[in-house]
């Protein structure tokens, strides 16, 4: 048999990939910094368990943890597996479990001590002499953000932003700066260090199904995007409500709040993938060009007009689900007087040709009725209705809905005849439900993004330029606020769905769709 | 999981869809929830004495079940149909959705395979696609079905001869696209000799293999040979001759520079499917993968001698995790397969 192959010397594409479903990663060494914090333990690690449990983690992945509680190696180990069985979305089979964590090393110290850098050199060039060559080598910051620059400074400084042979990139865990000023310092000095190829800013939102599907729907479909414009859609809601309370997390919540927790990242995302223009391809850079190009085009409120587009509150005592719940300054951790927010709405608009003005709402808050992520597209309405008898509900505009959560799906309301002898007609829905059309799961979206860093595919992460687009949209409202010095900020009962002086940013005949 | 069930002797095939209807709604109404699944349809066709086991086999095929299924019991010398339809559901917990399943069972007599659409047709949810299954055979029914069928599932290692079950894919695929279960079995090895030799490195070696031996389970030759095919074809191989297969000489071929050796071998080991893969090329590096727990073992020996030996991790999706991959299949399109189909059927022994 003749072996002479028509690959020739110019192939540099792997012609064993076509056609699979999961597509190579090379081999890696995974460090995590802040191994042993929440978002590691919840997240992280049970996501890289049903990566592995799926065959998906490259043929050699070594992890290393980086934390400062004290630690030997099993003993992290031990710790590791506790979260996996515990966050898994699938029972762990006992045999990858100890594949997967069976060489985990773990280096405690202080982020600013040089030692652990030089000990992580040290394990990561025996872990590139066992596997007979160079790993690739990814650093996930899951640590506080005052801690990223001096991370990425030190990791600089021991040599470990790049690699011979091999990838070096570095993960940045959110928040992304505190303020326009703070991300355009960090993104300094993070590039300082390191290539902006290199760096991956996460938000997770981005590795959700629906969110991706949101592209998919606008642009693999010639039914929506002819009506995608300031032509026919009246007005954008999009909600990210949260029925519970900040939990434990005042420490960081009293100085973020509401803005920056969701509103910055997550969803002006959604914002810039609803509005942007159509990719010429799905790749990073061109898809994150769109995004830059309409998050521009969103102008940012001035000081003097934040009043009237921004509004900001929070949640007194009240009752959710039945139980009798605190309010936001009687929580563990806050300050009697906080000014924090726990709930924003914003108006937007998106000043370019397609939607000149189209409104786009914002809204978002802790305690809530329900929990309930969604965008609804509000088309304008009929402009002449010769059909309706007397008894209709009446003719409402269509919506479509994007649900992110709790069910991921879409809906489309339309208006139908209620069966009878009259032309009565009220609105009814189409759906579309990822449980009902599609056999299997979503993954989490921290499995997709962690396996994209891993495969240096940037495309569902934030660029510098980007993050520092969404920050300029909101720097306005978070120093119009700061200014006010007054002692209260509205104030609405926990289980309700949001402050009234919300209902202030509505332009006249439009309403905030029920939570 | 709770279940609403409808059972009625000597019927026919409307009525079964007014009682599939009629479970539907009045379970929504009482649970508004509760929405019927849409993914697709799957037809199985089996021999009555057997339906249990069947149906056992797709209840561990886990989360992917088709939306309606009709398991069509054949009987001989049944001259009437006898069916019991089964709505099933786990009531939604709070504000979420729950998704109900259907599933039919029809047991009917040889005489009925010859137009088994007209009995399965009624049946169906129209607008999805439909998957037919016939495990046991009955290539009439196979026959009948393909007006209504969009995906044969089938499985190239439930025949004793390749050559033959080969032959039967290939003339399927005329009427549906095929699901190969012994294809299916070789994903996580092509996935992983995708992955060895993507590295830049290894990438190169690519175009020097000079020896290809896959091991074997002794029923899943067909597997084998689709593996050997898949590499054949993605590497443009102009010719494939088995040199080896289970230690004897099938097939002679000259020896010329340049040929590669095939060598199927086949291996002591109680799941289905393949066992492990070595590849070796001209510049002396073999990789060899083998099929262990919670994943592959690999080692490798480069050009200069040097051993590496790791794990692949991974865990083993069973033979039902197999079957649900395969109704999950239904809904992708794997463009290399029909390559691979060809090549190995080049590649099969005479």
């Amino acid at each position: 048999m003749s072996a002479t192959s028509p690959l020739s010397a110019a192939d540099t594409d792997n012609p064993l990939v076509e056609g699979l479903e999961r597509l190579p990663v090379h081999p890696t060494a995974l460090v995590i910094f802040g191994a042993t914090g929440d978002l590691a333990h919840r997240k992280l690690l049970p996501a890289l368990y049903n990566l592995a449990h799926e065959g998906q983690l490259p043929e050699r992945f070594e992890v290393i943890g980086v934390g400062r509680r004290t630690h030997e190696d099993e003993e992290f180990r031990d710790t590791l597996v506790d979260s996996i069985e515990r966050y898994s979305r699938r029972r762990p089979d006992a045999n990858v479990l100890e594949g997967l964590l069976n060489e985990a090393r773990y280096v405690q110290g202080s982020f600013d001590d040089d030692q652990i850098y030089s000990e992580l050199t040290r394990i990561l060039d025996e872990f590139d002499q066992t596997a007979g060559r160079r790993l690739d080598r990814v650093f996930y910051l899951s640590t506080a953000p005052e801690f990223f620059p001096l991370i990425a400074g030190k990791l600089g400084a021991a040599g470990l932003n790049h690699a011979e042979r091999a990838s070096v990139r570095i993960v940045i865990e959110k928040p992304f700066g505190y303020d326009l000023a703070s991300a355009r310092t960090l993104n300094a000095e993070l590039l300082e260090v390191f290539e902006e190829q290199q760096i991956f800013r996460i938000d997770h939102y981005l590795g959700k199904e629906t969110v991706q599907n949101l592209m998919a729907l606008r642009f693999a479909n010639a039914l929506f995007e002819p009506v995608w414009n300031r032509n026919y859609i009246d007005h954008v809601q999009i909600t990210a409500a949260e029925d519970i309370g900040i939990g434990g997390r005042a420490g960081y919540y009293e100085h973020a709040g509401a803005l920056r927790d969701l509103v910055q990242n997550h969803m002006l995302q959604l914002l810039a993938l609803l509005t942007m223009e159509p990719p010429t391809a799905f790749d990073a850079d061109r898809l994150r060009d769109e995004k830059l190009k309409v998050l521009e085009a969103i102008v940012p409120p001035s000081l003097d007009e934040v009043d009237s587009m921004a509004v900001r509150a929070q949640y007194a005592p009240g009752v959710v689900g039945g139980v009798e719940v605190p309010g936001y300054r009687e929580e563990d951790g806050v300050a009697r007087y906080s000014r924090t927010e726990t709930y924003a709405a914003l108006r937007l608009h998106v000043s370019n040709w397609r939607w000149a003005g189209v409104p786009f709402y914002l809204r978002t808050g802790k305690r809530l009725s329900r929990k309930l992520t969604e965008i609804a597209v509000i088309l304008k309405q009929i402009p002449h209705v010769a059909l309706q008898s007397s008894g209709s509900v009446g003719i409402q505009a269509n919506q479509l809905v994007f649900t992110v959560q709790p069910d991921e799906g879409v809906s489309v309301s339309i208006g139908a005849k209620i069966p009878g002898t009259r032309m009565r007609i009220r609105p009814v829905n189409m759906e579309f439900r990822y449980g009902t059309s599609f056999l299997s799961e979503s993954p989490e979206a921290y499995e997709r993004l962690i396996l994209d860093a891993m495969r240096g595919d940037a495309t569902l992460f934030t660029r510098n330029d980007e993050i520092e687009a969404l920050w300029g949209i909101i720097d306005p409202i978070l120093e119009a606020w700061s200014q006010d010095k007054s002692s209260t900020i509205p104030q609405y009962e926990s289980g309700s769905s949001g402050p009234r002086e919300a209902n202030a940013l509505l332009l006249p005949g439009q309403m905030w769709r029920r939570l | 999981m709770s279940e609403d069930v409808w059972s009625a002797q000597d019927t026919h095939p409307d009525a079964i869809e007014a009682a599939l209807r009629e479970l539907l709604r009045e379970r929504h109404a009482a649970n508004e929830a509760l929405a019927p699944a849409r993914v697709l349809n799957l037809i199985v066709v089996v021999d009555r004495e057997w339906k249990g086991e069947i149906a056992n086999r797709l209840e561990r095929a886990g989360r992917y079940h088709a939306s309606r299924t009709v398991l069509c019991a054949v009987e001989e010398r049944r001259t009437t149909l006898d069916a019991v339809a089964t709505v099933s559901y786990e009531e939604p917990k709070g504000s979420s959705l729950g998704v109900m399943h259907e599933s039919v069972e029809i047991d009917l007599g040889t005489e009925h395979l010859r137009a088994l659409q007209t009995i399965c047709d009624p049946v169906l949810v129209s607008e999805i696609p439909t998957v037919v299954w016939s495990p046991h055979g009955h290539s009439e029914a196979v026959e009948a079905l393909c007006p209504l069928m969009d995906v044969m599932l089938l499985d190239s290692d439930d025949m004793d001869d390749p050559v033959e079950a080969f032959a039967r894919a290939e003339r399927l695929r005329k009427h549906a696209y095929i699901v190969d279960l012994a294809w299916l079995r070789t994903t996580p090895w092509r996935e992983r000799l995708a992955a060895t030799f993507d590295l830049p490195e290894r990438l190169e070696a690519l175009r020097e293999i000079e020896e290809l031996e896959i091991r074997h389970r002794e029923t899943s030759m067909a597997s084998a040979l689709l593996l050997a095919g898949w590499v054949s074809s993605r590497l443009h191989w102009s010719h494939s001759h088995l040199r080896l297969w289970d230690g004897r000489p099938v097939r002679e071929a000259p020896e010329t520079n340049g040929d590669v050796i095939v060598s199927l071998h086949t291996a002591e080991q109680e799941a289905p499917g393949l066992a492990g893969v070595t590849v070796a090329c001209a510049d002396g590096t073999t990789l060899s993968l083998q099929r262990g727990l919670g994943g592959l073992d690999a080692e490798e020996r480069n050009a200069d001698g040097e051993e590496h030996a790791w794990k692949i991790l991974g865990a083993s999706r069973g033979e039902g995790g197999i079957l649900g991959e395969g109704i999950r299949q239904a809904l992708l399109r794997d463009p290399t397969y029909l390559p691979a189909l060809e090549a190995a059927r080049e590649l099969s022994p005479a």
